[in-house]
């Protein structure tokens, strides 16, 4: 019985790896087929940074800097349909970049299903579109001094000098609030000089690998709220009233996680079963 | 929106990139190949597009002087390619590196060092908010002594230390959490975009 209970645990330790791929496949894609609606509870950082959106005044000019290309697109681009919807409906005029080459794709995109979903919005009367500029750090900090010189073209080639609202702002100072949806050290970079040195409100998006290293920010204040990967997005989704991709993704995400949780039980009971982990070879303990 | 048959292919490369997880095929390495390729290519000419031609092509174009700075340095660096060259790119490093830490060097205190500093020794909280504040603070310290290397880790130093590496742990296993969560977050989209783009068994957002 021993010898049977010990071959066990020795076949899951040894399990061929294509059967987990296998059952997180599954467990991804029923989910979306026959969905359940889990409850999606809004955590208080996202619910800051939605109000943080609330608290500005209908028609002011909000700078959002969307920089994500499509390796990261399934956290961040639910994320920034739900903040432009939530703009579009407050009457706020975004002013968009990019700080990444193959993001105005994925930027056009958001803006046309944003500006249908909240019954039609026309470019640089309701938003302006400025495209994509190189140079991270050093594009942040024009920014702060020279927004029509560092843009003199929007991204469809009309001077930024004859769209009336680009005529309102050409600084962060006169942003009430800066927005920031990003898979990198931008993030670091619209923090130091955004909100840091220039001392912009700032609401941060990040994908979920980075958001527990922007928690100190929100903690200090430097940022006012935060919104992490798909459950963040999904989370602001809710609050904003609406259902994207990100809550439809939920279902999926919760069930992945209990597979995961209980393999890494299972793997961890298999271990000890069969006497802990054995000795690397060539030293360590 | 996509049409037909941007979708197919699309939809046909993500299954490329799939078939990856049974094991290495040519289908696996045709996707990745065809991916390093098409994104220096669009690199490439977004690179000239924005950075080249509005930068220094149209401002010499334009009669101005200054862009011829940028440039040679720019070519300066294409030195490092030649072993005899190598040297002179040097010089245009130096020039960024000097630049750089110009930039960062100010904000990076000003907002990752003096303006976490403040808010770690804080007043506390009122209420049950405390707690938090303390562990905040209890945290700091404690990680902070154990990165202290200029003295023995023994005695108090030691415990606060080994306090330290229990909040380090908590940190990491966090960070590995959200870690999980995002790659599931990455499969989930894919398979939407199967099931719903594709295959069109969901319904549309």
């Amino acid at each position: 019985m021993a010898a049977t209970t010990k071959s066990f645990w020795h076949r899951i330790l040894g399990i061929d790896r294509r059967w987990i791929f296998l059952l997180v496949g599954i467990g991804t894609t029923l989910p979306l087929l026959f969905p359940v609606n889990l409850p999606v509870a809004a955590s208080p950082r996202v619910k800051a940074a939605y109000q943080a959106v609330e608290d500005v005044p209908e028609g002011s000019l909000v700078l959002v800097s969307l920089d994500y290309e499509p390796d990261i697109m399934a956290e961040l681009q639910p994320m920034a349909i739900a903040v432009l919807r939530h703009c579009f409906r407050r009457h706020l005029k975004p002013v968009i970049l990019t700080l990444y080459p193959a993001g105005p794709g994925l930027i056009e995109r958001a803006l046309e299903i944003s500006s249908a979903a909240e019954g039609g919005r026309t470019r640089n009367e309701d938003y302006v579109f400025l495209g994509y500029k190189s140079g991270n750090q050093a594009v942040i900090l024009g920014l702060g001094e020279n927004i029509r010189g560092l843009f003199p073209r929007d991204f469809y080639g009309t001077s930024t000098d004859s769209i009336p609202l680009m005529r309102r702002v050409n600084s962060f100072t006169d942003f009430p609030l800066l927005v920031n949806l990003s898979g990198s050290s931008i993030a670091d970079y619209y923090i130091r000089i955004g909100a840091s040195r220039y001392h912009r409100p700032m609401i941060l998006g990040s994908t979920a690998v980075m958001a527990s290293d922007y928690y100190p920010y929100l903690s200090s204040g430097q940022i006012k709220g935060l919104i992490g990967g798909m459950k963040g997005a999904a989370e602001y989704e809710r609050l904003v009233g609406i259902v994207g991709d990100a809550r439809h993704g939920m279902d999926a995400q919760s069930l992945v996680h209990v597979i995961v949780v209980l393999l890494v039980l299972l793997g961890n009971v298999a271990l000890f079963a069969t006497g802990g982990p054995k000795p690397r070879i060539g030293g360590g303990a | 929106m996509m049409n037909g048959f941007d979708t197919w292919v699309a939809a046909l490369l993500t299954l490329c990139v799939f078939s990856f997880l049974y094991r290495d095929n040519p289908f696996y390495r045709f996707a990745e190949h065809l991916f390093v390729g098409s994104s220096a290519g669009y690199l490439l000419a977004v690179s000239y597009q924005n950075v080249l031609k509005p930068n220094v092509i149209e401002k010499i174009g334009h009669g101005q002087i200054l862009p011829f700075i940028p440039l040679v340095l720019g070519i300066m660096i294409l030195g490092r390619m030649w072993e005899r060259t190598s040297g002179i790119a040097r010089w245009s490093l130096a020039f960024y590196v000097g630049i750089y830490s110009g930039i960062a060097i100010p904000s990076y205190l000003q907002a990752q060092i003096f303006a976490q500093l403040a808010d770690a020794v804080k007043p506390f909280q009122p209420g049950w908010g405390a707690i938090n504040s303390a562990l905040i603070l209890l945290g700091f310290l404690s990680v902070l002594a154990y990165f202290f290397f200029s003295a023995p880790h023994t005695g108090l130093h030691g415990v606060v230390g080994r306090i330290g590496i229990w909040f380090l742990m908590v940190a990491f296993g966090a960070s590995f959490g959200y870690t999980v969560m995002a790659r599931v977050s990455l499969l989930i989209a894919r398979m939407q975009f199967l099931l719903r783009d594709w295959l069109h068994v969901l319904p549309g957002v």
